[in-house]
């Protein structure tokens, strides 16, 4: 195994400086508030800015198949500065799930450059049509041993990993809850099992028999809608032999990654508040100069400088396919899950009253932060895998 | 700074040439260990980040790896950098950063290849944390220094040569303003080093009383008064001493626990495992933040981590081997050797269970309290306000005791 490199190259920081500036002018935190109680699934003009033009659409995407040919050290970047605006864009969902379920199934194939392609360019929104909060690798998730679609696997309908079923004719029938990114949404990637095994589907949202029901979700920025399926044309993109790994690998794509975003979430709540407790006066001194509260933040502080060499292990395992990926991956969700928490919870009560209000983005950060410690994965379900792949058993009986 | 042209000539190859030749010259397996050592200086492949002529070739600190590689891989004795960890790790760049040439030619050579043990003569009895407020005096007589007090936590003591040492030479100014950075001969005869048994039943440091010891001001590093900051360059070095060396995976406290967990079902509990496996995610996040620190440093980029690795070093090493003896279970509740050793080398992983759950009490004290490393991050790093305070402006002797 090569040294990881746990730092950012300059075109790493050119790419981030270049978002960031997009966020900055596109998406302040009262445009983020206000767009959500709007109740549209995301914001279209900054999705086209940044997915489009900028092309982080297609920056996992490689170059032949219409993308940018960047890495996961690339998109984690993207995925950092998203967390520090909680920017409402499709990016983990379309960019990265969606793409990384597609780059599994046979690129060869052409429905599947296709699709690639249209995602890439961003002009055509995917999801991957499970619930926001599969594991990858846990029991049952697709792509874990034993599950559909797993080598030797028995592709039992029904199972865990598909409660949709695939007809004789490849129409699609049955529900997935709690996905992200399908409201707005143009293709699914409906994991399915029917007469001819496990596989992966595409289906129109447009389709009269798909319906997209958002939910109440807690985290405004990134809400969730229930799928239902009845009888909707579908085109088989991966079967048996392939779809399960796909989709297991797009899950673990999606948690390394994650780790990026939740490093940024962390570093606003941080920032904020540092500068929050610098400003705001009580007992004739700024708060920031109490050392139970300076001691706080300064505990913060070390998390995320530990985050960070997770994340960017994730990010760097991911890119050059080390075989320590399932490590690093749930290392790094183990810990910046909690992280991003733990300084949206200080990040609200060192605000003092303010940081209870909805008109301060506090709350924002708060939601995602917890929302997110659920997506893809609980700190403890990625400690349970850990403990297989590190040969830390847990006791019998 | 001298030899901007050699920095550029120098590459890994070009090291490569240079430990070949030294090799060559002193094939380890027939030269004394000490004539090796010098000779590796002699070339510039001791630390080759130092000044051509001081042990180094003003190469990138990076490169250090190459040449390390290269002579372990010839069999080539090394320094025994564990035992020698003062001199290197504070006293070197202290001497580097502030040393006048002589002290430089003098002092770095012998460090360096262990010739001369260093200590540290910092801390006192009514100076821990504040560690400006102390109170050893040093006393101008001619061309001396006369110095009285008494110094603390002093590892190495009894078998170093030299001490890095801070002393009071104007009690009439503001405390950090008033102290001067001594290099100070252990030998001199005022010097009395008495051990200071600990929490685990061993003596690692010692007591340091010194009476009307003089230090030549000749040995004087920077200026009059300006000793405080001369030792933040001695302190910052000391905390990436403690807390950043290179680990694999379990390399550290982790691993024994770990062990004993694979080697032991029968201890297992429900509990301790999800504990366990918090403390691998944890330790294992360390170790990356310490990796990314070692690049950063590598790039020329050194940051403030140094401080959160200490931190977290510390806070690690307790949990686990807390958690450690309490897995043991019945076996916990035994201790190896109570009896009042002086262990040569410190291994804060070394002895058993009972040993590192104590010792690690100290990891939280040691190199600066973690309270204090947390006002330092929330202040330099994070730029809030310092708390009022009394104690600046004062001058030193005026100050309540």
């Amino acid at each position: 195994m090569s040294t990881p490199d746990l730092l950012y190259t300059e075109a790493e920081e050119d790419l981030r400086a270049a978002v960031r500036s997009l966020l900055t002018d596109h998406c302040p935190p009262a445009a983020v508030l206000s767009r959500a109680e709007s109740g549209r699934a995301y914001d279209g003009a900054l999705w086209r800015a940044l997915g489009a033009d900028m092309g982080a659409a297609g920056l996992l995407v490689p170059d032949k198949l219409g993308g940018q040919g960047a890495t996961a050290r690339e998109a984690a970047v993207v995925m950092e500065e998203l967390g520090r605006a909680v920017a409402p864009v499709p990016y983990l969902t379309s960019a990265v799930l969606a793409v990384g379920a597609l780059l599994g199934c046979d690129t060869g194939q052409d429905a599947v450059a296709r699709l690639l392609g249209a995602l890439a360019e961003g002009r055509t929104v995917g999801a991957l049509a499970v619930p926001l909060s599969t594991a990858p690798g846990a029991p049952g998730a697709p792509g874990a041993p034993g599950a559909p679609g797993a080598p030797g696997a028995p592709g039992v309908p029904g199972a865990p990993g598909a409660t949709v079923r695939a007809d004789g004719d490849g129409a699609l029938s049955g529900q997935v809850s709690g996905v992200a990114g399908a409201a707005g949404a143009d293709v699914l990637l409906v994991p399915a099992a029917g007469a001819d095994g496990y596989g992966l589907y595409a289906v129109e949202t447009a389709e009269t028999s798909v319906s997209v029901e958002p939910l109440t979700s807690l985290d405004l920025t990134r809400p969730l809608a229930a799928v239902t399926l009845t009888g909707a044309p579908a085109r088989r993109l991966a079967g048996d032999d392939r779809a399960g790994a796909a989709i297991g690998r797009a899950l673990l794509t999606g948690a390394g990654l994650l780790a990026s975003e939740q490093l940024g979430v962390a570093e606003w709540c941080l920032t904020e508040t540092v500068r929050h407790t610098k400003e705001r006066h009580q007992f004739g001194r700024p708060v920031g100069s109490f050392q139970a509260l300076k001691h706080r933040m300064a505990t913060l502080w070390l998390e995320l400088v530990q985050a960070r060499a997770t994340a960017r292990y994730a990010a760097d395992a991911l890119a050059t396919d080390s075989p320590d990926t399932p490590v690093a991956v749930a290392v790094a969700q183990a810990h910046c899950a909690q992280v991003a928490v733990h300084a949206a919870e200080e990040c609200v009560q060192l605000h003092g009253g303010i940081g209870m209000t909805w008109e301060h983005p506090a709350h924002l950060y708060l939601k995602r932060a917890k929302s997110d410690e659920i997506a893809l994965g609980t700190p403890g379900r990625h400690r349970q895998t850990l403990a297989g792949l590190v040969d830390l058993a847990a006791p019998t009986g | 700074m001298n030899a901007t042209g050699n920095r550029a000539a120098v590459d890994a190859d070009e090291l490569r040439r240079r430990v070949r030749a030294l090799l060559d010259a002193h094939p380890p397996a027939t030269t004394d260990r000490l004539d090796f050592l010098r000779a590796r200086f002699d070339a510039g492949l001791a630390w080759v980040h130092y000044p051509a002529g001081l042990g180094g070739l003003d190469a990138p600190r990076s490169l250090q790896a190459v040449v390390d590689a290269e002579l372990e891989a010839a069999g080539a004795p090394d320094n025994d950098p564990r035992r020698i960890g003062i001199g290197l790790g504070m006293a070197a760049p202290t001497i580097l950063g502030f040393g006048t040439d002589e002290q430089r030619q003098r002092l770095l050579r012998p460090l360096w290849t262990g010739e001369e043990v260093w200590c540290q003569l910092f801390s006192e009895p009514g100076a821990g944390s504040d560690l400006a407020a102390l109170a050893t005096r040093a006393v101008r007589d001619g061309d001396d220094w006369v110095v009285d007090g008494q110094k603390v936590w002093t590892s190495s003591a009894h078998l170093a040569r030299w001490a890095i040492l801070i002393a009071r030479t104007d009690p009439d100014q503001p405390k950090h303003r008033g102290i001067s950075y001594f290099v100070c001969d252990m030998t001199d005869p005022g010097v009395e080093v008495r051990p200071l048994r600990q929490i685990t039943g061993e003596a690692e440091f010692n007591e340091v009383f010194l009476t009307g010891v003089r230090i030549p001001d000749s040995r004087r590093l920077g200026g009059i008064g300006e000793g405080w900051r001369v030792a933040q360059t001695t302190l910052m070095n000391e905390r990436v001493a403690i807390g950043g060396g290179r680990v694999p995976r379990e390399g550290g406290m982790i691993g024994l626990v770990a062990d004993a967990w694979r080697r032991r079902p029968e201890l297992r509990t429900h509990d301790l495992h999800q504990r366990l496996l918090r403390l691998w995610v944890e330790s294992e996040a360390a170790r990356l933040a310490g990796e990314r620190l070692r690049q950063q440093l590598a790039d020329g980029r050194p940051g403030p981590e140094g401080s959160a690795m200490k931190l977290a070093f510390a806070r690690l090493n307790q949990q686990i081997s807390a958690l450690e003896v309490e897995l043991l279970g019945e076996e916990g509740l035994l201790y190896d050797d109570w009896t009042m050793r002086r262990p040569e080398l410190v291994d804060f992983t070394g002895r058993e269970a009972g040993y590192r759950y104590l010792r690690a009490k100290g990891n939280s004290i040691e190199g600066g309290t973690s309270e204090v490393l947390l006002n330092i991050i929330a202040e330099r790093v994070l730029g809030l306000p310092p708390e009022p305070r009394t104690d600046k402006d004062l001058p030193w002797k005026d100050l309540p005791r």
